[in-house]
């Protein structure tokens, strides 16, 4: 699992608990507006992923001397 | 040279045909008496020679035909027959003269038992494969929830890339995709395709990869069930899902694969989340978020309200108290102000150190103290006995 799909998977788990906490706990005012506050900008930060460009497709040619010929895809 | 009977000629040892010229001739006759034909029969003393060619014969119960099949048509085969093989060949009668030999040049070859030599190639590969425990169901591993990079093995040219391309651009458009083209079917597409799956380890931070083709006949499908194929494919690092386009029979590569797509399509939609889906989640999570705090806040303003009412009276009630207490406290401490009775014409007498001398015992005849009177302190000596 790589740190990127793990972050963002992480970062689900992450308001899952959130969510809970807020839900369920007896929590006191200041720590639920920390726990909003982080549950925002984690929400912001997922929403981000969702509407990002488009990645390039790029092709895999060979590998040379443990280097792998990359470039971009036509097709 | 004619053939018609001579009596002569053939009686004769000076009109001997050579070695040569008999077989050639008997060749001559059988290439223009029997043309290329169908033959059945059983397999028998198969074997496939260094050259790549193979040997065998064909027998029934009456009779056996030597048959060579060159490796320039046999290679098109799954694999080789076995003995006792019920087979059909297509072939050429011919007369191999340097061995003097009657036999038949067998250009294709097909099993009359069901699946035919596919069916045997892939049973002897599968079991190959289930021996080394790579067809073992826990060997599967999930896919990835919210991959990053995706690879694809497969044509460059075909549908199969670009239906990929489409359905993750579309579901989720952040995924980076790598294709690594290949060759997918004919002479070379096995080591083709095991020479791809080989670089998908090298690729940084790779999640998940789709092996595959579009549609084909078994024939045009069969390098995925290519042994050294399916093996490649259990080496590859990341989960891999195997689409080869074909709705009835598994390939080794599918039975390999940790996920078996009946499309490229399908093995697009099985490797990523719709970004939808994701956003729907993510707008419940924010609801519950909002609805998580609101309720806190509100339970908490409450509390508080609460809190600052019991405080505000609490603390209205005690300020009140003290005041009342204070004032009463400094009029007490007015009237106990030992000046205001000295003023009135009282004296305090204390010892040397300042003790308040109140009794007669504590006077002894001579003894020295001091009087406070309401302007100041005098020195003073008891003179005489207790009156």
């Amino acid at each position: 699992m790589t740190s990127e799909q793990a972050s963002f998977a992480r970062q689900l788990e992450r308001l899952e608990e959130i969510v809970r906490r807020l839900e369920a706990e007896d929590l006191d005012l200041d720590q639920a507006l920390k726990l909003f506050e982080e549950g925002v900008e984690r929400l912001r930060q997922a929403r981000e992923r969702l509407t990002v460009a488009e990645a390039k497709v790029k092709q895999v040619l060979s590998e040379h001397a443990g280097k792998l010929r990359v470039e971009d895809f036509d097709g | 040279m004619s053939h018609s009977l001579d009596l002569f000629g053939a009686a004769s040892p000076d009109g001997a045909w050579t070695v040569g010229e008999v077989t050639r001739q008997a060749r001559a006759v059988l290439e223009a008496g029997l043309g290329p034909l169908w033959v059945r029969g059983e397999v028998s003393g198969f074997k496939a020679w260094q050259s790549g060619h193979w040997y065998f014969a064909l027998r029934d119960r009456t009779a056996q035909l030597r048959c060579v099949m060159f490796q320039k048509d046999n290679r098109r085969l799954p694999g080789p027959p076995t003995d006792g093989m019920q087979v059909f060949v297509f072939g050429r009668p011919t007369v191999w003269e340097e061995k003097g030999e009657f036999r038949l040049t067998v250009i294709e070859l097909l099993s009359t038992e069901r699946g035919g030599l596919w069916q045997l190639a892939f049973e002897k590969a599968k079991a190959a494969l289930q021996k080394d425990g790579l067809l073992d169901p826990a060997r599967k591993r999930p896919l990835p929830l919210y991959p990053a990079r995706l690879a694809i093995v497969t044509s460059k040219d075909g549908a199969a890339v670009r239906d990929i391309i489409a359905v993750t651009r579309r579901r989720w458009p952040s995924l980076e995709l790598f294709v690594i083209p290949t060759k997918v079917q004919g002479d070379g597409a096995e080591d083709a395709i095991c020479r791809a799956l080989a670089l998908l380890g090298r690729i940084d931070r790779l999640d998940v990869a789709i092996v595959g083709r579009g549609g084909g006949s078994r024939e045009d499908l069969w390098s995925f069930n290519s042994e050294r194929v399916a093996r490649a494919v259990a080496a590859v690092p990341v989960p891999v899902i195997s689409a080869v386009g074909h709705e009835t029979d598994s390939t080794l590569c599918d039975l390999v694969a940790d996920h078996r797509a009946p499309t490229p399509s399908a093995a697009a939609e099985a490797a990523t989340p719709d970004r939808r889906d994701v956003a729907a989640d993510l707008g419940q999570l924010s609801a519950r978020l909002a609805r998580g705090l609101g309720r806190r806040s509100e339970r908490v303003t409450q509390r508080l309200d609460r809190t600052l009412d019991r405080l505000g009276s609490a603390v209205t009630l005690r300020l009140e108290r003290q005041r009342h207490r204070l004032s009463a406290v400094s009029g007490r401490l007015d009237a106990l102000s030992p000046l205001r009775i000295l003023a009135r014409g009282y004296a305090l007498a204390r010892d040397a150190e300042g003790r308040v001398l109140k009794r007669v015992a504590q006077f002894p005849p001579g003894s020295a103290f001091r009087l406070r009177v309401s302007d100041g302190e005098v020195a003073a000596r008891a003179t005489g006995e207790a009156s």
